[in-house]
């Protein structure tokens, strides 16, 4: 399984993200409308990032042009050495909407990225059972999305996304629709399976708490336009587990952000502080 | 709530139950939340009988009666007059008639359903090819079955494919106009999961945009089946000698009015049945459609 892989793994750099000057806009009856002013930042491969802000800061739009949905209006973004334009494999997504192909089983919807890429039926499966096994959900392998509940379907579009090995993950919200408890487990699962990979993560979240469970860096996002405000630097060991979130380090960390995001959140419900 | 009805809350109780028994009529069980499963189904199933009886039996009455007021009922075929004029058909050879007629639809719908589907598959997905063909299918859409018949003489060979063509052409729009927009409506969520897998061109048509399309497909295919029994009459004008659509024909030119509703009814029912089928045949072919139907 290892060996598995391992030879999935490219030899080249995996995951380095680089955002230069990224601005995106749009133009509604003449008047252009700045989502994202100037954003410059770099992840190294194999970083857990989490871009934290208030709603209307943009984070989403710039997942979307890491991911090649949407097209920059001035700078660029540049994944291992390469300029995005378009969507890729390379570059895994997780929606916040539940978005498993409905007319496919768990196990077709995980395998379809190794399917249309040409992998050979026996090594799919080995790989989709692999992951259906450590995430839990073996025994819904031929069950439709609409037989699971919303926790078990994010669980299969992460791996649907980590099957492919990615150089980097994004995750937009992907846990936002799920309640408290089913939250905390996905943010542990999540780290699990991410251990082996490596990939980059770019995870988008409103939720303090969660960042700091889950990034080594925090990227916290002002609005007015769009931009980053700072880098919080999240100093916890790994691996983590739920129960750091009640230590005294990480509530300091935690009303540290806080501090840091009060002012923007006020600022995009255009409150005066 | 009050024991004592006040003035105004007799009249919404009354509404309340009036349309709780009309809706249980039509099925919506769920609603008579009070009796159990089985008592429910039976009763639903007693409704419905109910339901054809008292169509029949207000028919009746009201041809008896010789009913005149605005609707005039003395020189309508009462269902008993229908019912021997049946039993007079089914003596003869109907069912050479019978089976022209379903041939004929058959025929039409089958090839309605293979260019209605695949034409509108291309043309929802090929924006120059939409562009290219938009314009006169437009203008041929809204031409109903009987303009078609003098055209349908001079451009095919016999009656028999003139007469597949009316009902072809009485399922095919249906079925193009629901392809395309069962195909241009597919949720861009589902494409851009496709996009960031790495699917080509030839995946996300095969795997999202067909399947997603699906729901769209399947209610134009059942519309469809219902406007080809419909354009059969129509088409049956043309015919020489057999079909249902002919019976009915001939005995309004020939002032024989029971069989002409026999006929009527006839079509009515093969209607309702071939939209059943196909209803059920889609339902087949979508195993992951959760429908309202479905109790738990």
């Amino acid at each position: 399984m290892a060996k598995l892989l391992e030879n999935n793994l490219q030899s080249q750099v995996k995951g380095l993200v680089e955002v230069e000057n990224l601005s995106v806009g749009f133009r509604r009856k003449g008047v252009f409308t700045s989502v994202l002013d100037n954003v410059n930042f770099t992840i190294q491969p194999g970083e857990f990032i989490c871009l934290l802000g208030p709603s209307g800061c943009g984070k989403s739009t710039i997942l979307n042009t890491i991911a090649g949905f949407i097209k920059p209006t001035g700078g660029s973004v540049v994944v291992d050495y390469q300029r995005i334009t378009k969507p890729g494999a390379d570059r895994g997504f997780v929606f916040q909407q539940y978005s498993l192909l409905p007319w496919k089983t768990t196990f077709q919807n995980v395998e379809f990225g190794l399917k249309v890429r040409g992998v050979p039926k026996d090594e799919r499966k080995e790989l989709v059972d692999y992951y259906l096994n450590r995430v839990g959900l073996s025994n819904y392998r031929h069950a439709f999305p609409y037989q699971m509940s919303g926790g078990m379907q994010q669980r299969a579009s992460i791996i649907r996304a980590l099957v492919n090995s990615p150089s980097v993950l994004l995750m937009d919200e992907p846990f936002a629709a799920l309640d408290a408890q089913t939250r905390h487990m996905m943010q542990e699962l999540l780290l699990d399976i991410w251990q082996d990979l490596k990939s980059t993560v770019v995870f988008v979240t409103h939720d303090i708490e969660e960042a700091v469970f889950l990034s080594d860096h925090i990227f916290v996002m002002g609005v007015n336009p769009g931009h980053i405000k700072t880098m919080v630097n999240i100093d916890l060991e790994r691996p983590r587990h739920v129960d750091l979130m009640l230590t005294p380090e990480f509530m300091q960390l935690n009303r540290h952000v806080f501090d840091l995001i009060r002012e923007e959140t006020l600022k995009s419900m255009a409150f005066e502080e | 709530m009050s024991n004592i009805p006040s003035e105004r809350s007799l009249p919404i109780e009354f509404w309340n139950s009036f349309s709780l028994s009309i809706k249980s009529l039509f099925g919506h069980s769920s609603e008579v939340s009070k009796e159990p499963f089985s008592a429910r189904k039976r009763n639903q199933l007693f409704r419905r009988m109910l339901s054809i009886l008292l169509f029949f039996g207000i028919w009746q009455i009201l041809c008896m009666m010789k009913f005149n007021f605005w609707i005039n009922f003395s020189f309508l075929p009462s269902p008993i007059e229908v019912s021997e004029a049946t039993v007079k058909f089914f003596s003869t050879n109907a069912l050479i008639h019978i089976q022209s007629s379903v041939i004929r639809v058959l025929a039409g719908y089958f090839f309605a359903t293979i260019l209605g589907v695949g034409l509108g598959i291309l043309i929802g997905w090929f924006q120059k090819l939409e562009d290219l063909v938009f314009l006169p299918l437009e203008l041929l859409r809204p031409i109903p079955a009987v303009a078609w018949i003098p055209l349908a003489i001079l451009m095919f060979p016999d009656a028999e494919s003139g007469m597949i063509y009316i009902t072809f052409i009485g399922a095919f729009f249906p079925i193009l106009i629901s392809t395309i927009k069962g195909v241009e409506g597919v949720d861009m969520l589902l494409l851009r999961v496709g996009q960031c897998l790495g699917a080509g061109q030839w995946y996300v048509f095969k795997d999202i945009v067909v399947p997603g399309a699906m729901p769209s497909i399947a209610s134009g295919l059942v519309i469809g089946m219902g406007n080809c029994w419909f354009c059969l009459v129509t088409a049956e004008i043309l015919a020489g000698r057999y079909g249902i659509g002919y019976i009915t024909w001939e005995s309004y030119v020939t002032s024989n009015y029971p069989p002409i509703v026999m006929g009527m009814l006839m079509i009515g029912l093969m209607g309702s049945l071939s939209s059943y089928l196909v209803e059920r045949l889609i339902h087949l072919l979508m195993p992951w459609r959760i429908t309202k139907k479905k109790t738990a």
